[in-house]
């Protein structure tokens, strides 16, 4: 029965990270890029790692991989932030020339 | 089919999965418009990485692995960022030159 609880969260972790990957191929632009690969990056990972703890089953493993997926929450959108900000001028230029081509 | 072997299964096809979103990751990477494309892509891998660590660790049992997983996790942050704050930098660097 933990078997195969395991490999449900482990399969659905590894579908989201192929969302991800297709989002950020497939996906126009940097902001909706960013928005694939943050979101459903982060929960692959983090049904993986959920996965691994379950699999493992101590206490001290489980902290660890409590400790990753909340470092991991915190720190991708700030991550993703920067770069937005980053991105901002391209953006307004590239907005610019639609809206003078039209 | 028993549990053990779907989970065997289970293990495998998740390492598919995710050796091919970084693939695919790092087409993005590769052929990125700009720079903020790259950065996303850089990210997304970590990200991956993270998740090829926790796979790799129940398909080994070797549990060291989720300490790399967690560092990480804090580590790539930081590129990201440093790489972000570069191309902001660089950007208001040109508009600077081009308002001179």
């Amino acid at each position: 029965m933990t078997n195969i609880l395991i490999g449900f969260f482990l399969l659905l972790g590894g579908f989201f990270a192929l969302v991800a990957a297709v989002g950020v191929i497939r996906l126009p632009d940097v902001l909706t890029r960013m928005h694939a690969s943050t979101k459903a990056g982060v929960l692959g990972s983090s049904l993986i790692l959920i996965g691994c703890a379950i699999y493992l089953h101590e206490t001290d493993i489980t902290a660890r991989v409590v400790a990753t997926i909340l470092f991991l929450m915190l720190t991708t959108p700030i991550g993703a932030h920067m770069i937005g900000r980053a991105s901002v001028r391209d953006l307004r230029t590239k907005h610019d020339e639609v809206d003078n081509g039209a | 089919m028993t549990s053990a072997e779907f989970l065997d299964l289970a293990v495998d096809a998740t390492f598919v999965m995710v050796m091919l979103s970084l693939a695919i990751a790092f087409v993005r990477l590769a052929i990125g418009p700009t720079l903020a494309d790259r950065v996303v892509a850089l990210d997304m891998m970590t990200i991956s990485i993270i998740a090829v660590c926790g796979v790799a660790a129940v398909a080994t049992g070797v549990y060291a692995l989720l300490d790399v997983a967690l560092v990480l996790a804090l580590v790539g942050f930081l590129a990201t960022v440093a790489l972000a704050r570069f191309a902001e930098r660089r950007d208001a660097r040109q508009q600077e030159i081009e308002n001179d």
